[in-house]
């Protein structure tokens, strides 16, 4: 925000540019600071604690973590819910790329016509919640509706139908291509907007070269668009490993079959606010969440690190 | 247009089209087969409602045996009232640290963005604690709290951009007349700032308003749940009885679809704007 600042602000006096900024920047500051940076930093300090069934609290400093990643008992789902969050992540990047690239690119052909309409129906699903949504594609595809099986048999698939949502070995790729079909909509309207950006010379010298839409989109949009595709993959790596509202309204805090769907935010939920099995624990709660917290930073710091330096080379 | 390029141009419709079909067809099932009779439903899923299968059973029954009404005015209240002070604050917010050089404004401005990018959602453990012991716990205060903190760092990102892009003689001449600097923000700027609300709604409204997690958390009796917490409870308590689920689902869903499709312009044009880059 390296703005030139007006002459007449800078030159106005101390104590009456401190009123302004207390009055202008004070309720912002006050409710962000309180409510969402010290839950965050109150959550990092509770996890060096734990509480015995009194509800007294005593430090312990990493034992929480040492537990978390030592005990089989606690060391065994956290790495299943990690491994899961991997492989929903890795569903993510693998169709919901792709797909949004590929539609962006046909929503910004030059004189396509319908196309506030294509991209406002394609964009719905993204607006609805994610439990309306997760519960519609539940009834979809459940056997005792056979909407799904229905639909496969019309076109002569019949045999390949499967109640995916409920075998160990599909349910966790069937729920995250759920997530991909709602969310789809954000690549697809952001790499648009880039696409839209890209300055009509460049597009028309390279028509002149004797260039096909095919290559100019290849060899022209695709590459000067790279910085919005890592900017959407690193807001979906944050959503992915911060999600919980899915799993949860399809398959419960228990993440059946036998925690095959399990990712770090039911278990986060599972661990904190309790559940069938086991009671509540606030304090290890919060030392999943403190890990959470980091590998979410992780994400973030070789986005920030890796992808954009290297970007930054090409940008124009 | 020669052959080939129509032809080109067909196969671009067909496949808009097949992903069109693909991404609505999901939602139409559902509205269109809560309003069917048990039979239909399962007899002809594809077939929308005629004069002999019509019902409305499921929606009766939602009505009587949940507390939709309330569920819905909950969402509303905190939607709205997150919304408003998110915008309030956070336009006041942008225009302090656009506006005012001082020191350490880039810290602050830096200090504001960490909430963009790490969730909330982790503080839960801590938030939880806090709104127990203000005594908040299970009011719809605690909610639109936690909202308003979570909306304002991406509202006062955008919103910094869009109070850049105000012609600064605007500012300048209301001050040279000794207009006080308040007024010159509400009075001046503020009103200008009305395209870039519909920016800051797709990335706080939205949200907010199928949030899960934090009235899951925050929130424990009937009447402080929100249409998202409502309908998901409701979902599971009445699993085996289809028509009420699909009522339920359609009363989820059609207040969205009818909202966006009226702002759908706005919204698409907010979300494709320079501010998200």
């Amino acid at each position: 925000m390296a703005e030139p600042v007006s002459n007449i602000t800078a030159q106005m006096p101390r104590a009456k540019l401190a009123g302004l900024l207390l009055f202008f920047l004070g309720p912002a500051v006050v409710i962000y600071t309180l409510f969402s940076i010290y839950p965050l930093v109150a959550t990092m300090a509770l996890s060096t604690y734990t509480s015995d069934p009194s509800g007294a609290r005593s430090f312990v400093g990493l034992a929480n973590f040492e537990t978390l990643l030592g005990d089989a008992l606690w060391s065994k789902p956290f790495w299943n819910a990690l491994g899961n969050n991997l492989i929903f992540f890795a569903v993510h990047m693998c169709m919901q790329n792709p797909i949004g690239i590929a539609l962006a690119g046909l929503l910004s052909l030059p004189g396509l016509r319908l196309k506030g309409f294509y991209r406002t129906v394609m964009f719905l699903p993204t607006m609805l919640s994610v439990v309306i949504v997760g519960f519609s594609w539940n009834l979809i595809l459940s056997p005792l509706w056979g909407v799904a099986a229905g639909a496969l048999k019309a076109v002569g698939l019949g045999s390949l139908f499967a109640p995916w949502l409920g075998l160990e070995s599909s349910a966790l790729v069937t729920l995250s291509l759920i997530s991909v079909w709602q969310f789809v909509g954000i690549p697809m309207m952001l790499i648009y907007a880039a696409l839209l950006n890209i300055p009509e010379e460049l597009i028309d010298a390279a028509r002149v070269d004797g260039l096909g839409q095919f290559r100019i989109f290849f060899h022209i949009k695709l590459p000067l668009v790279l910085p919005t595709i890592s900017l959407v993959s690193v807001l979906t790596f944050v959503a992915n490993f911060n999600a919980f509202d899915l799993i949860y309204s399809v398959k419960g805090a228990l993440a059946g079959p036998n925690f095959a769907t399990d990712i770090l935010g039911t278990f986060f939920y599972r661990t904190f606010f309790g559940n069938q099995l086991q009671l509540g624990n606030p304090t290890m709660g919060a030392a999943v969440a403190t890990v959470m917290f980091f590998i979410i930073l992780l994400g973030l710091c070789l986005y920030l690190f890796l992808v954009q330096r290297r970007i930054r080379r090409y940008a124009f | 247009m020669t052959a080939e390029q129509r032809a080109k141009s067909l196969g671009v419709h067909l496949v808009l089209i097949a992903y069109s079909l693909l991404a609505v067809g999901p939602i139409l099932l559902v509205v269109m087969n809560s309003f069917k009779v048990r039979s239909a439903i399962f007899g002809s899923p594809l077939a929308p409602p005629d004069a002999a299968t019509f019902s409305l059973v499921g929606y009766e029954k939602v009505f009587r045996s949940s507390h939709i009404l309330t569920y819905y005015s909950n969402s509303l209240i905190v939607t709205l009232v997150s919304m408003a002070l998110v915008l309030l604050f956070g336009a006041m917010a942008a225009w302090a640290l656009t506006e005012y050089r001082f020191r350490g404004s880039t810290a602050l401005a830096l200090f504001l963005s960490i909430g963009i990018m790490v969730p909330i959602r982790l503080g839960s453990v801590a938030i939880l604690n806090m709104m127990r012991s203000a005594g908040l716990n299970d009011t719809l205060t605690a909610l639109i709290l936690v909202y308003v903190a979570q909306g304002l760092p991406m509202s006062i990102f955008i919103l910094s951009e869009f109070i850049q892009q105000i012609p600064r003689d605007l500012r300048d001449a209301a001050r040279c007349d000794g207009v006080p600097e308040t007024r010159i923000f509400f009075e001046v700027v503020a009103p200008l700032l009305r395209p870039a609300i519909a920016t800051v709604a797709v990335f706080t409204i939205v949200p907010i308003w199928n949030d899960l997690w934090f009235p899951l958390i925050l929130t424990s009796s009937d009447s402080t749940h929100t249409v998202t917490l409502g309908v998901q409870q409701f979902l599971g308590q009445y699993i085996t009885d289809w028509n009420s689920v699909l009522a339920a689902l359609s009363m989820a869903i059609l207040p969205v679809v009818m909202i966006y499709v009226i702002l759908s312009r706005q919204l698409i044009a907010g979300l494709t704007s320079g501010a998200v880059k």
